[in-house]
């Protein structure tokens, strides 16, 4: 039998019952939002990592001071110093390794005019950009002969040069640095959040030994806080981590059996499994979501049971006049899958402007796709006809003199 | 022979489980045949079984012993798709209740046949309108059924039994809910319909009146078959 007709009764047994209509409908509108919404969330937070990932730079290393593996009463790593510009220079020379630079970060405040802003300032050298693939996008790096004299120059991150500075040219201003002139010498590219959401270009970088002699190298003279390395690539990354180790513990004498005073974090790694976390929970929001998609689903099969039921001298009257049993089947099956789409259709409208109102006014990256659409609409499909098969069948099956005796 | 009858029972039986688990038989031994273009009227007391036989000949029910043919095929042997389509293209059914689709419109009620029948659209208009102008209801057509009288309820009814040009029309009690001059209505369609076009009638009553209408007579006493003859002959006596 011809389907065109069967959607506009379908519509007319709709109408009938708004209220009831509305309100199976709205347990479709809910899940198919919700599923939505969890999936635009999810991928939001997949693409900041991703982005974050690609933004740390590649084959990482970072070499700590101080021991993770050591019991609660000792520090937590890199309070104590123990690394030195020595110890960088021997890993840069390892043959694994394509660069390594030392970091000594601090807070600090920083004027320009009648600007001030609170940063992180960190003493480094220009290995710093080729470890962590940072380019200059304005002015110079600073040089190996910066980093010997201990010169006050300064690169600027992206979020500090406007804060400071707004629309002015920061190279070769001059900014003070806990009161001491530094000259800015370029601006660093734009790197975003890091992955423990951070912002990466709230940063300042000055020579290692600046920093060590003038800034904040009172307390531990010649010492750095952590050494960045770059493996050459993924294939040295094992080779590096036990030649990392093996040279540090020669160079701080520690034998068999004693505790490490250092620690060797493999980031690249770390990026990975925070990667796959997040798309773990990305998967789990959109399962958890799709569990309402699964209970509208029954709200349709209980509705459509009430109505079978309702309908049975309806379904009577329609088989004594020539109703065979698929016409029927089909009747139903469209009533619950015009329900379910219908809702769907809704839902999708409620997920988006959901997404959008999260993107818009909670600050967090959410990522609408088509695919996430149509996986919605189309389990909200199958969800009409599977929860809908049921009590259309129940109908069919009616024997027509029963259908038509009951009251 | 079997041929020549539109309609034949042999031996044909129906029992009822009853609430106490034991079989009631309804209909006993009904043996009969009605050949095309017959009036038949079937008369009999409340409860005589003269519905449930209705049912089983419209094929809405199956009968527990013997054998239906109808159109010359055992209809015990159908599967449930062909007997809906006998439904849709043999028989037309008349109730007494109208059983119209409450929330349709009075033209899509009578086209409603046609679409099972897979008719397009504007056929199926024009064929339910012609019914309707038939039956004297040409200007309601966009009325829904509960803004029309009983009477006029049962012509839409009998509209509906008629779009799809069946060869039978099977009516149970159809002016058992309607007043005398409606119901004199009602039966002058069913007159005129035999007459005229040649269509079987089979209809239920228990008022001599409308059985006054048919020229052959089934009485039936609980649930067997007394009396079968031409109604002038069986009427007559009891007639003051
Ligand atoms: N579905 C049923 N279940 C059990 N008994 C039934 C059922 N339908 C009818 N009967 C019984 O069958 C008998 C005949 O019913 P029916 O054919 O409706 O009589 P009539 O139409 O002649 O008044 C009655 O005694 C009735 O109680
Ligand atoms: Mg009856």
């Amino acid at each position: 039998m011809m389907i065109g007709p069967l959607l506009g009764e379908g519509w007319q047994a709709m109408r009938a019952n708004r209220l009831r209509t509305f309100l199976t409908m709205l347990g479709m509108v809910i899940g198919v939002g919700a599923v939505i919404l969890m999936l635009a969330i999810g991928q939001g937070a997949q693409m900041m990592v991703n982005d974050s990932i690609s933004s740390m730079g590649s084959n990482l290393f970072i070499v700590l001071s101080g021991s993770s593996t050591a019991g609660g009463v000792r520090m937590g790593s890199g309070s104590v110093p123990t690394l030195t510009l020595g110890d960088m220079q021997a890993i840069a020379e390892m043959p694994e390794v394509a660069a390594a630079a030392p970091a000594l970060p601090n807070t600090a405040q920083v004027v320009y005019g009648a600007n001030n802003w609170g940063t992180l300032v960190a003493g480094t050298t220009a290995a710093m950009l080729v470890v962590r693939d940072w380019e200059v996008v304005k002015g110079q790096p600073f040089t190996e002969s910066d980093v010997r004299a201990g010169t006050r120059v300064a690169l600027i991150g992206q979020t500090v040069a406007n804060l400071l500075f707004g629309e002015e040219d920061p190279v070769g201003k001059t900014l003070r640095i806990k009161n001491s002139p530094f000259q800015v010498l370029g601006v660093l590219g734009a790197k975003g959040q890091s992955l423990d959401g951070r912002d990466q270009d709230d940063t300042l970088l000055v020579p290692v030994t600046t920093a060590q002699r003038q800034l904040f190298g009172n307390q531990f003279p010649g010492m750095v806080r952590f050494i960045m390395v770059k493996a050459k690539s993924a294939e040295f990354m094992a080779a590096a981590e036990r030649g990392l180790t093996d040279l540090l513990h020669t160079r701080h004498r520690i034998r068999e059996g004693q505790d490490d005073d250092f620690t060797v974090r493999n980031l690249t790694a770390l990026a990975q499994a925070a990667a796959g976390a997040t798309k773990v929970m990305s998967a789990m929001l959109g399962a958890i979501a799709s569990i309402s998609l699964l209970v509208g689903g029954i709200g349709i099969m209980n509705i459509m049971l009430v109505s079978v039921t309702e309908r049975t001298r309806e379904i009577g009257i329609r088989m004594a006049i020539g109703a065979k049993q698929g016409d029927v089947l089909l009747q139903f099956l469209l009533e619950a899958m015009m329900i379910s789409l219908v809702g769907s259709l809704i839902g999708v409208g409620l997920g988006v402007g959901c997404a959008w109102a999260v993107s818009r006014f909670a600050d967090t990256v959410v990522v609408v796709t088509l695919s996430s659409i149509l996986l919605a609409f189309g389990v909200a499909a199958a969800v009409g006809v599977f929860f809908g098969f049921y009590p259309a069948r129940k109908a069919a099956h009616l024997s027509p003199i029963e259908a038509l005796r009951y009251q | 022979m079997a041929d020549e009858c539109l309609i034949r029972a042999v031996e044909l039986g129906k029992d009822y489980l009853t609430a106490a688990d034991t079989f009631f038989p309804v209909l006993k031994d009904i043996d009969f045949a009605i050949a095309a273009g017959e009036f038949v009227a079937i008369m009999g007391h409340s409860g005589s079984g003269k519905s449930t036989l209705m049912n089983v000949l419209g094929c809405l029910d199956t009968p527990s012993r013997g054998h239906y043919y109808l159109a010359g095929q055992d209809t015990a042997a159908l599967s449930s798709d062909r007997l809906a389509e006998l439904r849709n293209r043999i028989i037309g059914f008349v109730f007494q209740g109208f059983n119209l689709l409450p929330r349709v419109s009075i033209q899509d009620n009578v086209a409603l046949p046609l679409l099972y029948a897979d008719v397009v659209k504007s056929e199926r208009r024009r064929r339910a309108q012609a019914m309707l102008e038939r039956v004297g209801l040409g200007g309601y057509a966009e009325r829904l059924p509960n803004q029309l009288s009983g009477g006029q309820q049962q012509r839409v009814a009998i509209a509906r039994a008629l779009v799809s040009n069946p060869q039978l029309i099977l009516a149970d009690e159809p002016t058992g809910n309607l007043d005398s001059q409606t119901s004199e209505e009602i039966m002058a369609i069913f007159g005129a319909l035999n007459a005229e076009n040649g269509i079987t009638v089979v209809l239920v009553t228990h008022e001599s009146d409308i059985a006054d209408y048919s020229r052959r007579l089934i009485r039936i006493v609980d649930g067997r078959i007394a009396q079968d003859g031409p109604t002038a002959q069986i009427l007559e006596p009891v007639r003051p």
